[in-house]
């Protein structure tokens, strides 16, 4: 380790090759049937600050079939410039017309940093693309900035050893530096139809005879839930004792508008699917209310939440950790609390219906 | 008859590496070195197409000698071949590095033991935990590239195709594509079998070929370890645990308690946002 | 089929000294073990002795994996808040004599020993019981697929538990009042902290034992020794008195913990591990027959223990290393029979073994007879009452105080002649 350690000081105090033709951060947009992935959106937030501090300008990719739309709506969230390759051979992802499209796009544009979202596609296309350029590439990343001119340096951090620790990690002597980013981690900025770019087509030069890949069949997740992009949500751990007391946190999680959440401890004991799981080993999620009753508080489930704007925690256990990190907490027994809590919440609440979601861009899903 | 490749990489048990306290350092000691359990998915379904198709197992692995145990686990469970990739010079690969090297053995590997019809990776590592070797060797081998597998449907040999089902964050996708192919393996694909007696005699008696960079002609020095990676791991830390003054809320039964909360959430932006009216004051 | 020359089951001291002897000769040796490595699940209380590993290991024994060298062995006897204590302490047991150890490092490392001599090790397997032909045993079965593993000779060498012993028959189900449990706690500290608490410098170490009010009137023993940077801390004590009190092992060792004299040199440490086994307790007499047609058995799965002076490894790896022997011997006569085999029994039976055994056999027999109450509550007790009233001042005279003290003894005795009787079985047990 330290050896690497001193190498690695060695290697960084090299200096840097000239890089000046790269400019511009470029956020490779990831979309489903014409809509766009919550985490692209994040990330054109987290791009835009960026860009700023390098006083650059902020692109978008968008490859697709019948995605022309988007280009408009990426400039909505915050892109200064979109580049459009639609095409029917790019209707589903396929990785080799995708990286084609890709590499074309990066060796034309040459962007100083390219950032995609850390989902199965975002990690497959990014692995290939770095492969083929070549270039660095740091994966999962959940904090980002940059050194400001000169350096330019990219300031990718990402968890590591099972997120005990968070590691800084600098590509100098390649460009672009690519990352990819977890969902959940940054904000997108408000949806601002006043913001107006530049769309550039990008021609598509792969023809579907070339293509082996054919994706026979999509089988959608028939329960449309999503954790991640949750706004709200209240989790139960293992003092909830089993899985009929769930129905419980379901009700208050109903009154409030959210979804449920659990602790690794609630789903390895079968209560609930991991697909509800917060933390570490499931998903990191940033609500603007994270209720947490019966859960400790391990590390390993804080690392999944601690960025939620309000916490609550409920338990009956005057020490348990889950205490420090929340606004609020309640000391005592969930069985009593969480009824009590649904029923004057309802009291409370009168609902008024939500204005109508915007075009082409889904809160829910990617 | 198939020959397939799999890539097993040995890495400590990250799970069970803990953070000193005082010095914030990791205490490595005692931590126990694994296969990655994800490759062992890949490798259990590479023994499946075995037992029902006939097929060479060969895996092949990077890493220090003690790396020879999990190739051992390997042959235990029934791999015909393995080899390991070791050498000094190949110490501190990012995967950029490291799939040049692993894409130049398996190369070699076909080259010596015969045409390989698909590679599996693992979903991602312990240690690594990036997920992009996999791509980054099928790159190299200009092989046909199925991330996040959760389960092989059909091997079409003559017709040289493969089905898949790829486990996304939406929903499940089904492609078909050309072999040879590179498979990253997810856990849900298959359970891992246990080995048989027979097998872990041979195990115990076996020995990896190993490469090192002699073993490789062709091998630029400048793509390979420390050198051969565009990252640097410039710093890291403990992440801090948010602090927060915690504002405690306490009554005299559970309804006064949670009435409480409820008017402290009221004050918040919250009701605003979502759209909640203050119904009693209506 | 392929067939071995021998399969050692259980790669604890006593197995691993086997393979490691008959892989060292060119015998083809498998060493069978169900943890997922040699040492994974074993424990002890620690003390490795360094004599037997040497015989076993001229060259390598430096290099073993151990914690403190013993300088000093204390006996306590221990009264409710207070104790009465007995040591040796001597610069010339840097010799070494023995060290403290842990087992996960060092059955790990000795297994290692046997692999690099040739032994195939086939580890996370469980031989689940004796193939016999005849009255022949000719191999072991295992949990794994294709299990079946054949050889000249099975080594049983699977500890105190014995399934291979007992479906031999030569191991008989354990007696309540044969074995004890014992129970085991590792607590971390600093290092300069138990270097001051217990008068130590640089590797040195000490150990106590404790008898008294901390078994709760139980036959047993308690142990405290020094590692490099934690303290084991365990209390073991006969199942027969576990069954009759229905007292949780773990209970007596939260008690000991709160001990006044043992409070204090654990304070500020963080447990990290708990762990219990049992310990054979039955004396030469519980000894069995150690070797048949095909087979051999040793180590604690033939109850080779020194329960009174705490060696088992030692007593291990004398017999696995015997056993070996024996077998090298056997495969040039070409002859596995009881007849050929018995050699190890011959072995045993003329070695400290089977002395230091001897030993002490009376001594199980005076527990037994014995109320443990006696010996393990009420002497103790009032060796600390008549120690407290030796020592304190308060104005009576010194023969008054020692008259007091004497008497207190005798009367929780039974009166002088019972006292003399207990001295005298106790003399005879450990002498006769
Ligand atoms: C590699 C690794 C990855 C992990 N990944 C994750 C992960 O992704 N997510 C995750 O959550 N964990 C993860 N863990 C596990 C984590 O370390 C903890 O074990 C887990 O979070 C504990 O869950 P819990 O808080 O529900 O259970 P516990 O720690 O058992 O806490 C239960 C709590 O409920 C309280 N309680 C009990 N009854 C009541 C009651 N009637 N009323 C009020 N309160 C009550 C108790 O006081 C206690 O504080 C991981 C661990 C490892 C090693
Ligand atoms: C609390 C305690 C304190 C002790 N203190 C000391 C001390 O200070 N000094 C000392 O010298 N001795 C001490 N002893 C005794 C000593 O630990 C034993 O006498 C010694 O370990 C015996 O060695 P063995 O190889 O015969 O058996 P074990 O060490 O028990 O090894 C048997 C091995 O066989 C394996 N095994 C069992 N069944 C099977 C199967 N069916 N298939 C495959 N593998 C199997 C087990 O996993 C194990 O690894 C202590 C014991 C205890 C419990
Ligand atoms: N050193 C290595 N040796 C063999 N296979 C490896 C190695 N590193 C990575 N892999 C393979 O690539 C996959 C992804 O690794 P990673 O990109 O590090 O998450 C692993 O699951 C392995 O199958």
């Amino acid at each position: 380790m330290s050896e690497v350690a001193e190498e690695n000081k060695k290697k960084a105090a090299d200096d840097m090759p000239d890089w000046s033709d790269y400019r511009g951060v470029m956020i490779v947009v990831e979309q489903r049937a014409g809509k766009a992935a919550s985490v692209s959106l994040q990330l054109l937030g987290e791009g835009r600050k960026l860009a700023d501090k390098l006083e650059t300008e902020l692109m978008a990719l968008v490859i697709g079939h019948d995605v022309r739309h988007l280009a408009e709506e990426m400039i909505y969230y915050g892109a200064d410039k979109v580049y459009v390759s639609d095409a029917p051979e790019l209707k589903d992802y396929r990785t080799r017309p995708y990286s084609r499209v890709c590499l074309q796009v990066l060796r034309d544009v040459k962007p100083e940093i390219v950032l995609q979202g850390a989902t199965a596609t975002g990690r497959d296309l990014a692995g290939a693309i770095a492969t083929h350029l070549p270039t660095g590439l740091t994966a999962d990343c959940t904090i980002l900035d940059v050194e400001p001119h000169p350096s330019r340096l990219l300031l990718a951090s990402r968890p590591a050893f099972s997120e005990k620790m968070l590691a800084t990690i600098l590509c100098k002597q390649y460009r672009p530096q690519m990352a990819t980013t977890r969902a959940g981690v940054f904000e997108a900025l408000p949806r601002d139809t006043t913001r107006t770019g530049e769309v550039i087509t990008v021609e598509n030069t792969m023809k579907e005879e070339e293509i082996a890949a054919k994706v026979l069949r999509f089988i959608e997740e028939t329960e449309r839930f999503n954790l991640e992009d949750a706004e709200i949500i209240v989790a139960g751990g293992r003092g909830l004792g089993g899985p009929e007391p769930f129905k419980m946190l379901q009700d208050l999680a109903d009154a409030l508008g959210g979804v449920v959440g659990a602790s690794r401890a609630a789903v390895d004991a079968g209560w609930i699917e991991h697909k509800h799981q917060v933390g570490q080993t499931g998903y990191t999620v940033r609500p603007k209310l994270y209720i947490a009753v019966g859960i400790s508080g391990a590390v390993q489930h804080l690392v999944g939440m601690q960025n939620s704007d309000l916490i609550v925690a409920i338990n009956r256990d005057p020490d348990a950790p889950i205490f420090k990190t929340a606004n609020y907490g309640i000391v005592g027994d969930l069985f009593q609390i969480i009824p009590a809590l649904t029923a004057a919440v309802k009291e409370k609440r009168v609902l008024i219906p939500q204005s109508s979601a915007q075009e082409g861009v889904t809160h829910g899903k990617i | 008859m198939l020959h397939i490749v799999v890539c097993v990489k040995q890495v400590p048990d990250s799970r069970e590496i803990r953070i000193d306290p005082k010095t914030n350092t990791l205490i490595r000691q005692g931590v126990p070195a694994i296969a990655n359990f994800y490759d062992m998915h890949g490798l259990e379904e590479a023994l499946r197409i075995k037992d029902e198709k006939g097929a060479v197992i060969t895996v092949v692995c990077m890493g220090p000698p003690p790396a020879e145990k999990s190739l051992k686990e390997c042959i235990s469970l029934g791999a015909d071949r393995a080899v390991l990739v070791t050498d000094r010079g190949f110490a501190g690969a990012d995967t950029l590095a490291t799939s040049y090297v692993l894409g130049l053995t398996i190369q070699k590997v076909a080259a010596e033991f015969g045409p390989v019809d698909i590679v599996f990776c693992g979903k991602q590592t312990l240690d690594g935990d990036t997920g992009q070797v996999g791509p980054g060797i099928a790159c190299r081998l200009d092989l046909e590239q199925l991330t996040y597998v959760q389960k092989v449907e059909k091997i079409d040999q003559e017709a040289r195709r493969i089905t898949v089902h790829r486990h996304l964050e939406d929903g499940v996708e089904v492609v078909e594509t050309a072999m040879p192919v590179l498979i990253t393996a997810l856990k849900e694909m298959n359970k891992v079998r246990r080995a048989p007696l027979p097998g872990m005699i041979r195990a115990a008696k076996f020995k990896p070929v190993i490469w090192t960079t002699q073993d490789f002609p062709g091998l630029e020095r400048a793509k390979i370890g420390l050198k051969g990676s565009p990252t640097i791991v410039s710093k890291t830390w403990v992440p801090e645990q948010r602090h927060v003054d915690t504002e405690m809320i306490a009554a005299d039964t559970p309804q006064a308690t949670a009435g409480l909360l409820v008017d402290k959430l009221w004050q918040t932006e919250l009701p605003q946002r979502f759209g909640w009216a203050n119904g009693s004051e209506v | 089929m392929e067939k071995f020359d021998a399969v050692v089951v259980g790669a604890g001291p006593a197995g691993a000294a086997a393979a490691m002897t008959m892989a060292r000769a060119g015998l083809s040796v498998v060493l069978l073990e169900r943890g997922e490595f040699p040492g994974a699940k074993n424990l002890f209380g620690g003390v490795l002795y360094r004599r037997q590993l040497e015989d076993i290991l001229p060259d390598e024994w430096q290099n073993a994996p151990v914690e403190r060298q013993i300088i000093e062995q204390n006996l306590w006897i221990m009264g409710k808040d207070a104790v009465t204590k007995l040591g040796h302490r001597n610069e010339a047991f840097k010799s070494p004599n023995c060290w403290t150890g842990m087992r996960v490092k060092f059955d790990q490392w000795f297994a290692e020993r046997a692999v690099a001599a040739g032994a195939l090790p086939v580890y996370e397997t469980v031989a689940t019981e004796l193939i016999r032909e005849g009255g022949k045993v000719v191999g072991v079965r295992t949990d794994r697929e294709h299990g079946d593993l054949y050889a000249d000779v099975v080594v049983i060498a699977d500890g105190v538990n014995s399934l291979l012993g007992k479906a031999l028959g030569v191991h008989q189900e354990w007696q309540p009042d044969q074995v004890s449990l014992a129970v085991k706690e590792q607590i971390f500290l600093p290092k300069e902290k138990i270097l001051d608490r217990f008068n130590l410098e640089g590797d040195e170490g000490a150990t106590i034992e404790f008898v008294g009010e901390t078994s709760g009137g139980m036959t047993g023993l308690g142990f405290l020794y020094t590692n490099k940077e934690s303290i084991s801390l365990g209390i073991g004590v006969m199942v027969s008195d576990l069954k009759r009190t229905r007292v949780k092992p773990y209970q007596l060792l939260e008690q000991a913990k709160q001990h006044p004299a043992i409070r204090r040199l654990i304070q500020g440490g963080e447990t990290k591990e708990y762990a219990g086994h049992l310990i054979p307790e039955g004396g030469l007499k519980a000894v069995p027959q150690l070797s048949g047609d095909g087979w051999v058995i040793c180590g604690d799965a033939a109850q080779l223990v020194n329960f009174v002076h705490r060696e088992g490894t030692n007593l291990a790896m004398t017999s696995g290393r015997y056993a070996g022997e024996t077998i090298i011997a056997a495969k040039q006569k070409g002859d596995y029979s009881r007849a050929a085999l018995s050699h190890y029994d011959r072995q045993v039976a003329a070695s400290f073994i089977r002395k230091d055994l001897k030993k002490y056999q009376g001594l199980h027999g005076l527990l037994n007879e014995i109320d443990p109450k006696l010996l393990f509550s009420q002497l103790p007790k009032a060796v600390n009452e008549a120690a407290f009233e030796m020592l304190n001042v308060d104005g009576r005279t010194k023969a008054e105080k020692q008259r007091f003290a004497i008497n207190h003894i005798k009367e929780t005795a039974g009166g002088t002649w019972d006292l003399l009787k207990l001295g005298w079985k106790g003399w005879r047990a450990i002498n006769g």
